[in-house]
């Protein structure tokens, strides 16, 4: 399996709107988190829940983010909690 | 959705089947478009009965029993406990079980340090191939929008007071992983079989939301 | 904005409501028709969701998690022309004299 990504590295959702079926979820768009693990590769699901054969697979990565950078002063728990998305390689990118 | 859907899933309802039941109540428009979607693939020979018996079956084939069976082996077996950690696949099926092949199951292990609690925002994923359906409280709003935001207050509706020390992780099952809590094993346990562990395993220690119940049967929190 | 199914974070003061319902006949028929058209390969998981997040938000608020599926296996279904609107039509009209004339 090939993976652009790998534990420890930081990424950042894309903030990209998305009207289809896609199992990012809104609030860590944009936002930045660190690869846990890489869970494998997965038929992609945009494709797949319109008839399409869901290739290629995408690789999955564990992303995990602090609760504080995805819900700011609205999280009321310490600093050290996190929060962990599973998300699909074409949502992640690189950050700076 | 409970994903896994159709597959290992396990006793949730009346055993026997009341044939009259679905008259007996008067059924919403919806509940008789989906008989009627039952019946019409039925004789159109798009599904057979079997495989719709089959499903159902399944459907109620596993019980967080199974899922308590996993941990308390883990619980006494350090080596298989890693494999569990590593690759669950392969190690839950050692004990006969086999998920669902669409879905890989990844277990996350509660520490003295750091604690887990599993959501599904986006619907209702969960590991059904070892717990069974989830409890419909799992698929509420209330559950979906607040766990991610607010765990620790969630996690203290079930009675769990965490202490700050401790990191909460959420994970949001959001794609083709499901998630099982390893809880941490209570102390007092030393002289107990694997048996006698696996008793103090609850469905709710293994979604994160409580602790397991000490050797006297009290929640612990 | 996201969807209505997309509901992390959102803000509410319910409480978690820990009883479970029994589950009823025409429930488990639903679940088991996904299994098994799922055992067929003529419907996946990804379109299920689909179909569930395509129903109106009002709609999919108001629905118990079984109506939401049976919807979508409706969508699906004929979308994919297994079974037509009609044909759904007439079945539930045939099952209500027949539950009418048992009763």
């Amino acid at each position: 399996m090939n993976t652009k990504f790998s534990p420890g590295q930081v990424v950042r959702v894309r903030p990209d709107a998305h009207d289809g079926h896609h199992r990012t979820p809104w609030f860590i768009k944009g936002k930045m988190g660190r690869i846990h693990s890489v869970a494998g590769e997965f038929f992609n699901p945009e494709s797949r829940a319109y008839g399409g054969d869901g290739l290629p697979k995408q690789p999955l990565y564990a992303v995990e983010f602090e609760q504080r950078d995805v819900w700011a002063t609205e999280y009321r728990g310490p600093d050290s909690d996190t929060l962990v998305v599973d998300i699909y390689e074409h949502w992640l990118v690189k950050a700076n | 959705m409970s994903e896994d859907h159709g597959h290992d899933h396990a006793e949730i309802g009346p055993e026997d089947e009341h044939p009259g039941l679905q008259w007996d109540v008067s059924l919403s428009e919806r509940a008789k478009r989906s008989l009627a979607m039952h019946e019409l693939l039925i004789e159109k020979g798009v599904v057979t009965n079997e495989e719709v018996e089959t499903a159902s079956n399944n459907l109620r084939r596993r019980t967080p029993a199974d899922g308590a069976k996993v941990v308390a082996k883990a619980w006494v077996d350090p080596e298989f406990k890693q494999r569990l950690l590593d690759d669950a696949r392969a190690a839950v099926y050692e004990l006969g079980y086999s998920l669902a092949h669409d879905a890989e199951l990844s277990v996350v292990e509660n520490t003295e340090d750091v604690h887990h609690v599993v959501v599904c925002t986006l619907c209702s994923c969960y590991p059904s191939s070892l717990l069974g359906p989830p409890p419909d409280w799992y698929k509420s709003f209330a559950y979906r929008q607040r766990t991610v935001i607010e765990p620790r207050s969630v996690m203290r509706e079930f009675g769990l007071e965490l202490s700050q020390d401790i990191q909460v992780r959420v994970v949001d099952s959001s794609a083709d992983q499901r998630y099982l809590v390893l809880p941490e094993r209570p102390a007092g346990t030393d002289g107990l079989t694997e048996e006698q562990l696996a008793d103090l395993v609850t469905r709710d220690s293994m979604i994160g939301v409580t602790n397991p119940l000490s050797p006297e049967g009290a929640p612990i929190s | 904005m996201p969807g209505v199914h997309d509901r992390g974070g959102w803000p509410t003061d319910e409480m978690i409501d820990r009883s479970d319902h029994i589950w009823t006949d025409w429930e488990y028929k639903t679940h088991a028709l996904v299994g098994a058209l799922r055992f067929r390969e003529l419907m996946n998981t990804d379109e299920l969701r689909r179909g569930i997040e395509a129903i109106p938000s009002e709609d999919y608020e108001a629905s118990s998690y079984y109506e939401r599926w049976s919807r979508s296996l409706e969508t699906i279904l004929t979308e994919k022309g297994v079974l037509s609107t009609e044909e759904i039509d007439t079945k539930v009209k045939e099952l209500e004299g027949r539950w009418e004339s048992d009763s």
